[in-house]
């Protein structure tokens, strides 16, 4: 076993003696113990919400950005012509795999959502619809704008990216919210340590000075607050992560209404995602209580 | 036995050393250009009226206070170029009585006994057999598994005076160990100094009692220092 392993052992485990030189402390135990389950509970669901964020941000992302759309408005009688134009300027731009027009049947589908669906597409100046998909590295929108109002004055070119690109970044900066409010409770849990940890230095004040007029040192004395509240804060926050992962299955287990209401969920990998939480907490425990230690002995001496 | 014998230190040695120490509390001046020598294995009594300066003393001597001027030099090394961990090991070098003990009140008599121990990592070492040796050396056997909230004034001395011990220190200070006990228990605990003295160790006794000096006397070689107006003197023969 290396040193470092020896000294993670002996945090962890330590000598049983060590940890009983300070008195068990009841209210600052059972607020740490609450207080890290709670906000471990509550940074599961800003998880949830960061991941499913990013995954529509994907999604969308990369549904929409492979494909394009020619609107041709024309007169009905130019309308054949002008698409037949259209599809000869697609076929030698760069960058477009294929292109092909809606059949009637496929714009009928489309609009009957809104129309229903005996709508009398030969009868309504409907504009004809050319999908386009394109290649990995795209085309030049610009240029086939150019090109298209020489050729085909009735085309429009919509590549998608005006309406897109907003969705695209609320979604990501739904993602970066969900990261800020994970980060906001493990900061929020470092508060509390903090606060327990200084309650708990305050109340055994005594007991410090009996541990220093023995001999003990400020790591050591400091060592036994922090190895207790590092083990609070880990058990509690393992019970509330996984409560949260039982109430986030439980959302998403609910039938398909309360996965499209919230579109909070973990997919594949992302289950293991919150089992850092409890780590990370505990780590946050520890920086918090050997802070507050360092300056509470400080302040004994 | 856990309480070991000092080895020899060479003659002109001292474990604790004040030159022209002074102490100023609250903007005046409680002690002034106080010089003390301590050899190894001498026996010392300080004395004085109350407030005069005797615990102040006993805390400058063992690292607990710094003095507002002059040098103090404990193992030959100046406490002032101590870091604060280097002065918790080096009151494990001197065990302190107070008389008004102070124990964790949350373990046993044995474990605050053996808190020196815990928490030097030595705990394995209490577990031996040299622990009830020294509870049996003060008389406390029969009350190792009690709570020091169930201890008489007696009881809770003799156990600050084995907690003070435990680490087989070389000096051993106790300021007005018999203040809060009757005088056949502070004849028990001055013959447990005289013994501790006979290892070898050395004892500095902060005391007003001077039946208790005159006590400590018949039995060993003692000098008694005498603190008036805030100056140190080796006191006379009326002692």
């Amino acid at each position: 076993m290396s040193a470092s392993q020896g000294k993670l052992r002996a945090f962890l485990f330590g000598d049983p003696y060590a940890g009983r030189v300070v008195p068990p402390s009841g209210f600052t135990a059972q607020l740490t113990l609450f207080a890290s389950g709670a906000m471990a509970f509550l940074a599961v669901f800003a998880l949830a919400l960061s991941l499913a964020s990013g995954r529509l941000a994907e999604r969308w992302g990369d549904e929409l950005a492979g494909t394009a759309t020619i609107r041709i408005v024309a007169p009905q009688d130019q309308r054949s012509e002008q698409t037949t134009a259209a599809l000869r300027v697609l076929e030698t731009t760069p960058g477009i795999a294929s292109a092909r027009a809606l059949s009637d049947a496929e714009q009928q589908a489309l609009l009957a959502p809104w129309f229903g669906s005996d709508l009398p597409l030969d009868t309504l100046p409907v504009p004809r619809l050319i999908e386009i998909v394109t290649l990995g590295q795209g085309f030049d929108a610009t240029g086939l704008r150019l090109r298209l109002a020489a050729e085909v004055p009735g085309a429009v070119l919509d590549d998608h990216g005006r309406w897109r690109a907003p969705l695209v970044a609320a979604a990501q900066r739904l993602r970066f919210l969900g990261w800020l409010v994970a980060g906001l409770i493990l900061a929020a849990v470092a508060a509390m340590v903090t606060l327990a940890a200084n309650a708990a230095l305050a109340a055994n004040a005594q007991v410090v000075a009996v541990l220093r007029h023995v001999g003990a040192t400020d790591s050591y004395i400091a060592q036994a607050f922090v190895r207790r509240f590092t083990l609070r804060a880990l058990v509690g926050s393992t019970v509330g992560v996984v409560l949260g992962l039982a109430a986030v299955w439980g959302l998403s287990a609910g039938g398909d209404a309360p996965g499209f209401l919230t579109g909070i969920g973990f997919q594949g990998t992302g289950w293991f995602v919150p089992l850092a939480l409890p780590l990370v907490c505990a780590l946050v425990a520890l920086a918090a209580t050997a802070v507050a230690a360092g300056r509470a002995l400080k302040a004994l001496s | 036995m856990m309480l070991r014998h000092n080895r020899h230190v060479g003659a002109g040695a001292r474990v604790i050393e004040l030159e022209n120490v002074a102490y100023s509390y609250g903007g005046g001046e409680l002690l002034s250009d106080i010089s003390v020598k301590l050899a190894p294995g001498s026996f010392h009594f300080l004395t004085g009226p109350s407030g005069a300066g005797k615990t102040t003393l006993l805390k400058l001597c063992y690292g607990a206070l710094l003095p507002s001027a002059g040098y103090i030099r404990l193992f030959q090394t100046d406490v002032r170029s101590l870091e604060r961990d280097d002065v918790a090991q080096l009151r494990r070098k001197i065990g302190v009585v107070h008389q008004n003990v102070q124990f964790l009140d949350h373990l046993s008599v044995t474990d605050n006994i053996a808190l020196p121990l815990t928490v030097s990592g030595r705990h394995a070492e209490a577990a031996g057999s040299d622990l009830p040796e020294l509870m049996n050396w003060i008389g406390l056997t029969n009350r190792a598994d009690a709570f020091p909230p169930e201890l008489s004034g007696g009881e809770r001395q003799r156990a600050a005076l084995a907690r003070a011990v435990i680490m087989s220190p070389d000096i051993v200070l106790a300021d007005e160990p018999t203040g809060n006990i009757d005088w056949e228990m502070s004849q028990r605990l001055l013959t447990l100094l005289v013994e501790l003295n006979r290892m070898g160790k050395t004892v500095l006794i902060a005391t007003h009692d001077l039946s208790l000096i005159r006590a400590a006397k018949a039995q060993v070689q003692a000098r008694v220092l005498r603190i008036s107006n805030r100056r140190v003197q080796l006191a006379g023969a009326d002692l």
